[in-house]
């Protein structure tokens, strides 16, 4: 039996990556990736304290995170073409738009 | 003991392709990596003994948004990234920030060393089959939730086509 606290600092060091990708990366893409990646660390997380209280709502959480990754894929990925098709880039310092 | 050391080798997985998604020049290798990392994570899962998560990350991030991103990342991607300046202007702050924030959680978490302060487990037995427990969650006590995130998909499925499109009418 493994102790729920290797799954959270596992959890916590997955996290700690992407936020490091989100912030650092200038390809917009890989931002969104690293979004996944922060989303696993969550659902992980979910995944091991659902099982130390022995109940599946925190299984049934990390579903609906997993609908909600979908759907940001979706979206983001549509937002990407939209951009590409305008800007001829992915690279977040050019996108400025909105800056003055 | 076999537990543990599968969970060591995923782990070391997870965390290292993990790095490797974040620090490629190209965004195709860093998706292949992402799906590395994917499929540790749902290993993990199954260590745990949640067949029906395992299932879904396999079928859903594996199959389904993982060959989106691939298909957009070969659309959109362009010779030009590959020469230029992989990480932003702002990274050594961006790399403390994540750093101190890791810091933090792990301060919170360790709790002067006695590990987590969780509460007392319940007196119950697992759910003897996971699916079947996963199923039965999802259509009873959360019917709405089911409901409303389907609602969502439809939303963003939507919302996806409107935006690729080429001109608005």
């Amino acid at each position: 039996m493994i102790p729920t606290e290797y799954y959270i600092f596992l959890g916590s060091g997955l996290f700690t990556i992407g936020v490091i990708g989100v912030l650092t990366r200038r390809n917009v893409l890989i931002i969104l990736m690293s979004i996944e990646l922060i989303l696993n660390a969550v659902n992980i997380n979910l995944m091991a304290l659902s099982q130390y209280f022995r109940s599946v709502d925190g299984q049934v959480f990390a579903i609906f995170v997993i609908t909600d990754a979908a759907a940001e894929a979706a979206v983001g990925l549509g937002l990407i073409i939209a951009l590409f098709r305008n800007k001829e880039t992915v690279n977040a310092d050019d996108i400025d738009l909105l800056k003055w | 003991m076999l537990e543990l050391g599968t969970f060591i080798v995923l782990s070391v997985v997870v965390l290292v392709s993990a790095v490797l998604v974040i620090t490629r020049r190209n965004a195709v290798h860093s998706a292949i990596w992402l799906i590395v990392t994917l499929f540790a994570v749902s290993g993990i899962y199954l260590l745990q003994h949640a067949e029906f998560l395992f299932a879904v990350q396999i079928i859903l991030y594996v199959g389904g948004i993982m060959v989106l991103f691939l298909f957009v990342v070969m659309l959109v991607d362009i010779d030009v990234a590959l020469k230029q300046a992989r990480f932003a202007r702002q990274w050594h702050v961006a790399l403390l920030t994540a750093v101190l924030l890791l810091a933090q959680v792990g301060y919170a978490l360790y709790n002067h060393g006695q590990g987590l302060n969780l509460p007392a487990r319940p007196m119950v037995n697992a759910p003897a089959h996971n699916t079947q427990a996963v199923g039965m969650a999802l259509y009873q006590n959360y019917m709405l939730p089911v409901e409303i995130a389907s609602v969502l998909l439809l939303v963003a499925m939507v919302g996806a086509v409107i935006m690729a499109k080429r001109k608005l009418e």
